[in-house]
């Protein structure tokens, strides 16, 4: 914190000023620290770490989640930037084959996407990239989606995967897996909103939260990855929270353990690997009644 | 599992023959199983006899899931031979070669109401939309009568209703007879959008088809497609203020249609036929003429508290500090006046038109002409501080900052200028004319040229990154926290990364876009020359509304409150709700306006060619 002090001392002060003369609730100083570093004028070179964690869970004999993490730089127009390419996908148990549409969507989304950022890996010519982010994550979606409809007609699978480039993620996402933003002074931020008819019941008024725990049709989703004709992903871009973590995770996690314990786990933990162990063992510890897939990620710099 | 035998999954070519008798002519649609095809049946050798031939590939893998597929196919088909209605194709004939099953219909000539929704501009008229949704109560009514069971559609949307060249409708796909599976994690069935609460659950009744339906003739009147909506939100989409042509009448039907409980619905397709018919009598040429005349009540009751009149147009943006209004003209002057009452200050000549908007700091006022120079006067007397000659016309605006003026001009130069003595600190080579504003953040100015190059420049001078759009970028830039926004003479607004120039997303205009975008809460707000005003989620590019203007918009919006004002060539400056695009008000000049308004203490400031500057109550 001295070190921040240090750097950020003089801004950090008149940002203060302005938040009391618009008189508003005192900020933390991590939230104030948060604000500091979102102003850094200067667009320094960062780093990009992550984690993940997997596991069948307790009551399953068949892991349906799929996950990858890849975290590379990229030669872009002013300099190397930070890339990571992060997917969560949860196989829909009850259809024929979840596991292989989880497999496949993360085979197809990873493909469409290094294809286009690392061509080299592929042997193929490096070209100037003029798609927009979001375009490309667009595309690999509907491609995965058709895969799926292919390989394994009638089966169906969550998807959320987060593109970061530089301090840019964008987000594809569609079904009930999440992501959120984790930040140190205890905020947990869902940025993904769940395709399932329970959470569509629940922001309608039809369902109080607490009847939602005990819905019965809790698991029927409205939207998935390979299924029906017509697949409308949700794709957005936000900057990524600095100082925090972006955390996408199935809701072997997310359904299972408390906010409050993910929330502590991933903040105390000493790395983003032992975070995710941890995370991984508190949803087995709670009975573990469903596949548990996450990944973290962090900015550093 | 591999990638299975591509072949497999191959289209059939024109000219191939199934069963010797479907001689295969073009593809007519493609579907999550398998292509429709248009085929001639041979056993009419004498005559042509078209029919549709419904193709579903069996990929599956597993033998069980196989077996499924197939019993489907077969039930759909036992299904429709057994139904006689004319909304309802006749089957022919059905086969099974190999992993395909073929279903062999009437070929049915016309369109399917999706692509007739996407194909029409503006909105379909509500005759025509009503007597659809007559026919298809009609068809929906016969099924649900039909015995022993009653038959469920199941998957009511636009793109299963076809209608042919006499304009009647025609159901298609039956195929879809799923069951539901609940406890794990499962999916519904139907066509999300379309479909009702309780299907979600597995329910499929005579009345989740009347809320289908219901969903469908919304989507058909306000071109919003229900699949990129989240489920139920059709009340968030009120039928008339997306479309205000729709009669009160309908959008009742509609409504109860669309009620979220299934007791509050119709009862049956048929009491929905009546009430529809209902409509049909009521509503004629008088409902549009009220609504017609709503809108236009509305103009006189705006009066300006002041105008100004120059000697020739204003296509600028005014601009004020200190309770002075700056404006250019093309008469060549800028004027100052009174920003309380319009009362003329002083007027500073250059030898050439003033089309930007002027900058106002600390006590001067900077701007360029189309004499070549910018100009920096003193705000409170109108004496000269300095001129700079930029060697070619001045059309865009100065951005003061950090001691500088950054200027554009048509010399293909973006100029750094010293605020204090006018001099050159830099200049920045750009591949054409300079006549967007330049937007400076975190320490980068940012500029577009004529070619389509977009520019981050040091306060050095030194190219940080480019990113380069098809055609022109006349607008200027403008930046949420994340990201920057530019429109482009190519039709597009951009999202980009102001660290990096990477684009983050796209945005398609129905024309190509001179105007400046703005933001508010995450929201972008552009004009285009298609004559609308987009709004568009700057996280998602997803499009919030739009309003149409009667003309180009050139001009650029401005936010101030709760509201958006823009300026329009077909004279008007509009003021809507920046959340939801409804109009407010709307003022009228006698001539186009081309610049932007300026909005201070609740006043808006508005430069018209009609030569006068108005001045309006927010």
């Amino acid at each position: 914190m001295k070190f921040f002090d240090k750097l950020f001392g003089k801004k950090e002060k008149t940002i203060v000023r302005n938040q009391d003369m618009a008189n508003t609730a005192p900020l933390t100083e991590e939230q104030i620290q948060a604000i500091v570093s979102g102003q850094s004028p200067h667009f320094d070179m960062q780093q990009l770490v992550a984690g993940c964690g997997q596991s069948v869970g307790k009551q399953r004999e068949l892991n349906e989640d799929s996950i990858m993490a890849l975290t590379a730089t990229i030669a872009g127009n002013s300099g190397n930037l930070p890339f990571g390419l992060y997917l969560v996908a949860d196989g829909m148990g009850g259809h024929q084959f979840g596991e292989i549409a989880s497999n496949a969507a993360i085979r197809s989304v990873s493909d469409y996407i290094m294809k286009r950022f690392h061509p080299y890996l592929f042997h193929l010519k490096t070209e100037m990239m003029e798609e927009p982010f979001q375009e490309i994550m667009l595309g690999a979606v509907r491609e995965a989606h058709k895969v799926i409809q292919r390989e394994a007609p009638g089966s169906g699978t969550t998807l959320t995967a987060a593109l970061v480039i530089g301090q840019q993620v964008t987000i594809a996402h569609v079904g009930d897996s999440r992501a959120y933003f984790v930040y140190p002074d205890g905020r947990l931020d869902p940025i993904t909103r769940d395709h399932s008819l329970v959470k569509r019941l629940e922001e309608l008024g039809h369902l109080a939260p607490e009847e939602a725990q005990n819905y019965p049709h809790r698991n029927v989703l409205y939207r998935a990855l390979g299924q029906g004709d017509f697949l409308e992903p949700d794709i957005f871009t936000v900057a990524f929270p600095q100082p925090g973590y972006l955390m996408i995770c199935s809701d072997g996690l997310w359904g299972v353990v408390a906010e409050t314990d993910i929330q502590r786990s991933v903040v105390e933990a000493p790395t983003l690997q032992r975070a995710c162990q941890n995370l991984v063992t508190a949803a087995n510890v709670a009975g573990g009644p469903d596949n548990i897939s996450v990944v973290l990620a962090q900015l550093i710099g | 599992m591999g990638e299975g035998d591509s072949s497999a999954l191959r289209q059939l070519q024109s000219g191939a023959t199934l069963v010797n008798r479907y001689a295969i002519q073009e593809v007519i649609g493609v579907g999550g199983m398998g292509s429709v095809y248009r085929a001639r049946d041979m056993h009419f050798p004498n005559v042509t006899k078209l029919v549709a031939v419904k193709e579903m590939i069996n990929s599956a893998p597993d033998p069980l899931v196989r077996q499924t597929i197939v019993q489907n196919f077969e039930r759909e088909a036992n299904l429709l031979a057994t139904l006689n209605h004319p909304s309802i194709p006749r089957i022919n004939d059905y086969f099974t070669i190999g992993s395909r099953s073929y279903l062999v219909l009437d070929f049915i000539l016309g369109k399917d109401m999706e692509a007739i929704i996407n194909d029409t501009n503006g909105f379909l008229p509500e005759e025509q939309t009503l007597g659809w949704a007559i026919e298809l109560c009609d068809v929906l009514d016969f099924l649900h009568k039909h015995k022993p069971d009653p038959i469920i559609f199941r998957d009511m949307k636009p793109s299963n209703v076809m209608i042919n060249q006499k304009g009647d409708v025609i159901l298609v796909d039956f195929g879809i007879a799923k069951t539901f599976q609940t406890g794990m994690k499962g999916t519904m069935i139907g066509t999300e959008g379309y479909s009702p609460p309780e299907q979600y659950r597995g329910e499929a009744t005579p009345i989740a088809d009347i809320y289908a339906l219901g969903a469908t003739i919304h989507h058909a009147l306000t071109r919003r497609d229900p699949r990129i909506e989240p489920p139920f939100s059709f009340a968030e989409r009120p039928l008339r203020r997306i479309n205000p042509a729709v009669s009160a009448e309908l959008e009742a039907v509609i409504n109860t249609a669309l009620e979220y409980d299934p007791e509050n619905r119709f009862r049956t397709a048929a009491e929905m036929k009546q009430a529809l018919m209902g409509v049909a009598k009521k509503t004629g040429a008088l409902a549009r003429i009220k609504a017609a005349a709503s809108s236009i009540g509305q103009i006189d009751t705006i009066k300006p508290l002041w105008s100004f009149k120059c000697e020739d147009e204003i296509r600028g943006t005014p601009t004020v500090l200190n309770g002075m209004l700056y404006v250019g003209s093309y008469d060549n002057n800028l004027y100052a006046l009174n920003a309380a009452d319009g009362k003329f200050k002083w007027k500073y000549p250059t030898n050439g038109g003033v089309v930007s908007r002027p900058a106002a700091y600390d006590s001067n006022v900077y701007f360029g002409s189309e004499d070549k120079r910018l100009y920096a006067v003193n705000g409170t007397s109108g004496k000269e501080v300095w001129t700079y000659h930029a060697e070619g016309p001045v059309r865009s605006s100065p951005r003061i900052a950090e001691g500088h003026v950054f200027i554009g001009s048509d010399n293909a130069y973006m100029h750094a200028v010293n605020i204090n003595t006018g001099r050159l600190v830099w200049r920045f080579e750009a591949t054409d004319a300079v006549r967007s504003t330049p937007y400076v953040l975190n320490e980068l100015v940012y500029v577009g040229c004529e070619s389509g190059d977009f520019y981050a420049v040091d306060f050095r001078g030194a190219l940080k990154w480019r990113f380069h759009a098809k055609r022109a970028i006349t607008s200027s830039a403008t930046s949420s926290d994340a990201a920057l926004f530019i429109a482009s003479l190519d039709g597009m607004l951009y999202a980009l990364d102001p660290r990096n120039g990477w684009a983050l997303w796209r945005f398609r205009l129905g024309k190509a876009s001179i105007s400046s975008p703005c933001v508010v809460d995450d929201i972008v707000i552009v004009g285009a020359s298609d004559g609308f005003i987009y709004a568009v989620d700057a996280r998602s590019a997803k499009e919030i509304w739009r309003f149409r203007t009667e003309h180009q918009v050139n001009g650029s919006p401005v936010v101030y409150k709760d509201s958006v004002y823009c300026g329009s060539v077909d004279g008007n400056l509009y003021c809507l709700e920046y959340r939801t695009g409804r109009l407010r008000w709307k003022f009228g000049t006698e001539a186009a306006i081309t610049g932007s308004p300026f909005v201070y203490d609740d006043i808006v400031y508005v430069g018209s060619t009609d030569h006068r500057m108005y001045a309006l109550l927010a």
